[in-house]
């Protein structure tokens, strides 16, 4: 089931997280797709989005009551967002000229088939472990409320809805919390552009005083000459 | 105590429910009240809209977003190390317990761990963060309730914590002084000293504290069996810190979940109190705040030697994979939840703060209750603004 942990040296066996997830997939069925697990560190699942409601019940009946938070995921990589025209950014593309078409494509952990995904974190207090549960969007963007599973969910759903267009089924009240009410688009998408970013190419090395020439050299020996003697220690 | 709560819970009830027979028969009409968004108990501008009927409230909804200011989109354009600049104004109270959980969660991602000392050191920032927080708390409550000296001691007792603060930072609100793999400095000569004794004066002001409002009779008139928030209700909310272990919860990610700081290696306990009200709220919160006391004094005696950095590179470059961290703020859980694609700065960062699921309980628990409880129950679940707005 799902993608093992792929780290060169034998992981360490998490055996409450191992037995947490045989239960879980075993009383999700059909409804969980992929699951992903750190040991000792986090356990991810991925859950059908038309089931979205299933799988919280399904947790919370597991001893997951304590509601953390829920959010979403827009893993579309936009002209506007992180690879602005910024001479920092610009360089830092360069420089990972042979991979950056694989860090792309990535959609995270236990994977994502749509632009958006939902996500949510719950925890339970007998067995002191947090759990991830996510969720791919399909077109419609819409998937069912969880108020009546988790009340501290209302909010949350609210904001996931004004920053990323996510509509929640049977939620009564889902009008803007933050934003002003004639506010137009979804912040948090990656395709909304950040003007002050746009305007500004800030943050970045246009704010650093340039290294005399004649100095150039000599500092550049000198952190070389660090960073080797630090690779040789290591 | 739980008897007489009890007790008290039901002469409560009683008197609403005698009210609101006489609200019917006087046929009271629908009124709109707005709390805030400048009243001092809302910590920054929160607006709460109530209908009243009478002296009651029927519905209760506050409005935020005065002060939200998009922490989520500008972290994606900033590296990390430009990130703990804007997370130290989350919550401005405890700015350094911000920074934590962050740090620590950009430090799972790259398998970097902090070496013993530097970790040490930020338990104890984390700490005296924590007394800095609390301790205004512990004042300012009394305010809300009509008592004005409690909170002038509360910043005067304060400001010597904030002083301890500086001493090592450089910065009384905004430390800015966690950097992934340790610390940016060591602690000056003679500040463990100085600590020690300012631990002493904050457990006098939590004593003062306790003689003043806890044993005051108006005190728990006011604050007794009123906003009373049952365990299920706050765990199905999400409720954390205090404001869970008021209403009866053990659970406090120090003990039951740490992140690898050194809690774990001292001798402390956990505070709760069955009752749920805002009494319980502000007696859990004094004991914490005495228990953080004792805290930092323990561990300033066992401070390991050594390096407080571990070896990073000069460009950080945080590997892809994903993160959640959560420690146990001074208000609450407060995590964040990293996406890295291998890039100098994050690709989405989701910023869980307690005051926004905290404050999200506002509406069950404000149904019913008369006006000059909506400032002891927004008073005692404590929140900053720029904890709920990010």
């Amino acid at each position: 089931m799902g993608d093992q942990p792929t780290s060169e040296e034998i992981p360490p066996s998490d055996e409450e997280r191992e037995s947490l997830l045989a239960r879980l997939s075993e009383s999700l069925g059909e409804i969980l797709v992929d699951s992903h697990l750190r040991p000792h560190e986090d356990l991810w699942l991925r859950v059908r989005a038309q089931n979205w409601q299933d799988a919280a019940r399904t947790a919370k009946a597991a001893g997951f009551a304590y509601f953390g938070f829920l959010s979403a995921i827009d893993w579309h990589i936009a002209p506007e967002g992180r690879y602005e025209d910024t001479e920092f950014d610009a360089g830092l593309v360069e420089e990972d000229d042979d991979e950056p078409v694989e860090l792309d494509a990535s959609t995270g952990y236990a994977g994502g088939d749509t632009r958006f995904q939902l996500l949510m974190q719950l925890y339970s207090l007998d067995r002191q472990l947090g759990l991830l549960i996510k969720a791919d969007l399909g077109e419609d963007m819409t998937v069912d409320t969880l108020r009546d599973v988790f009340p501290g969910a209302d909010w949350h759903e609210r904001e996931t809805h004004e920053m990323f267009g996510i509509t929640f089924r049977g939620h009564p009240t889902l009008h803007p919390l933050y934003l002003p009410t004639d506010f137009e688009g979804h912040p948090l998408r990656k395709d909304f552009p950040l003007l002050a970013r746009q305007v500004k190419p800030w943050p970045g090395v246009v704010d650093i005083e340039e290294i005399p020439e004649h100095l150039e050299a000599q500092l550049e020996a000198e952190v070389m000459a660090a960073f080797e003697a630090e690779e040789g220690e290591a | 105590m739980t008897a007489t709560s009890d007790r008290e819970q039901m002469s409560y009830v009683a008197a609403q429910a005698a009210d609101a027979r006489v609200n019917v028969e006087l046929d009271t009409g629908d009124m709109t009240l707005n709390i805030g968004p400048q009243h001092p108990a809302t910590h920054g501008t929160l607006r709460i809209a109530c209908r009243l009927d009478g002296e009651q409230i029927i519905v209760a909804e506050p409005i935020m977003g005065y002060m939200h200011r998009g922490y989520e989109k500008l972290c994606e354009v900033r590296t990390y190390p430009q990130c703990t600049t804007l997370i130290n104004r989350i919550d401005w109270l405890g700015s350094f317990a911000n920074e934590v959980p962050f740090i620590l969660a950009a430090e799972r991602l790259m398998e970097v761990e902090a070496p013993p000392r530097a970790q040490w050191i930020r338990t104890i920032l984390f700490e005296l963060s924590r007394i800095a927080n609390l301790s205004l708390f512990l004042g300012d409550m009394g305010v809300q309730i009509g008592a004005l000296t409690p909170v002038f001691f509360a910043f005067r007792d304060r400001e010597r914590v904030l002083n301890q603060i500086e001493e090592v930072t450089g910065g009384r609100f905004h430390p800015n002084f966690d950097r992934i793999g340790g610390l940016k400095d060591d602690i000056p000569k003679g500040w463990v000293d100085e600590t020690r004794s300012v631990m002493v004066k904050m457990r006098t002001f939590c004593d003062e504290m306790e003689d003043l409002l806890v044993g005051n009779e108006i005190f728990q008139a006011r604050c007794r069996g009123v906003g009373v928030i049952p365990a299920d209700v706050a765990l199905g909310h999400g409720l954390s810190g205090a404001n869970l272990r008021a209403s009866g919860v053990d659970w406090d990610l120090r003990r039951d979940a740490n992140p690898g700081l050194a809690w774990d290696q001292i001798d402390w306990r956990v505070w709760t109190h069955p009752d749920g009200d805002s009494f319980a709220r502000y007696w859990v919160r004094l004991q914490e705040t005495r228990e953080a006391t004792r805290i930092v004094d323990q561990l300033l005696d066992g401070i390991p030697s050594g390096p407080i950095m571990a070896k990073v590179p000069r460009i950080i470059k945080v590997p892809a994979g994903e993160a959640y961290i959560s420690t146990e703020n001074p208000l609450g859980e407060m995590g964040y939840y990293i996406v890295s694609k291998g890039d100098l700065g994050p690709f989405r960062v989701k910023i869980r703060t307690p005051s926004f699921n905290n404050i999200s309980v506002v509406p069950w628990v404000m149904k019913g209750v008369y006006v000059p409880d909506v400032i002891t129950i927004l008073g005692s679940l404590y929140f900053i603004l720029g904890d709920i707005d990010r």
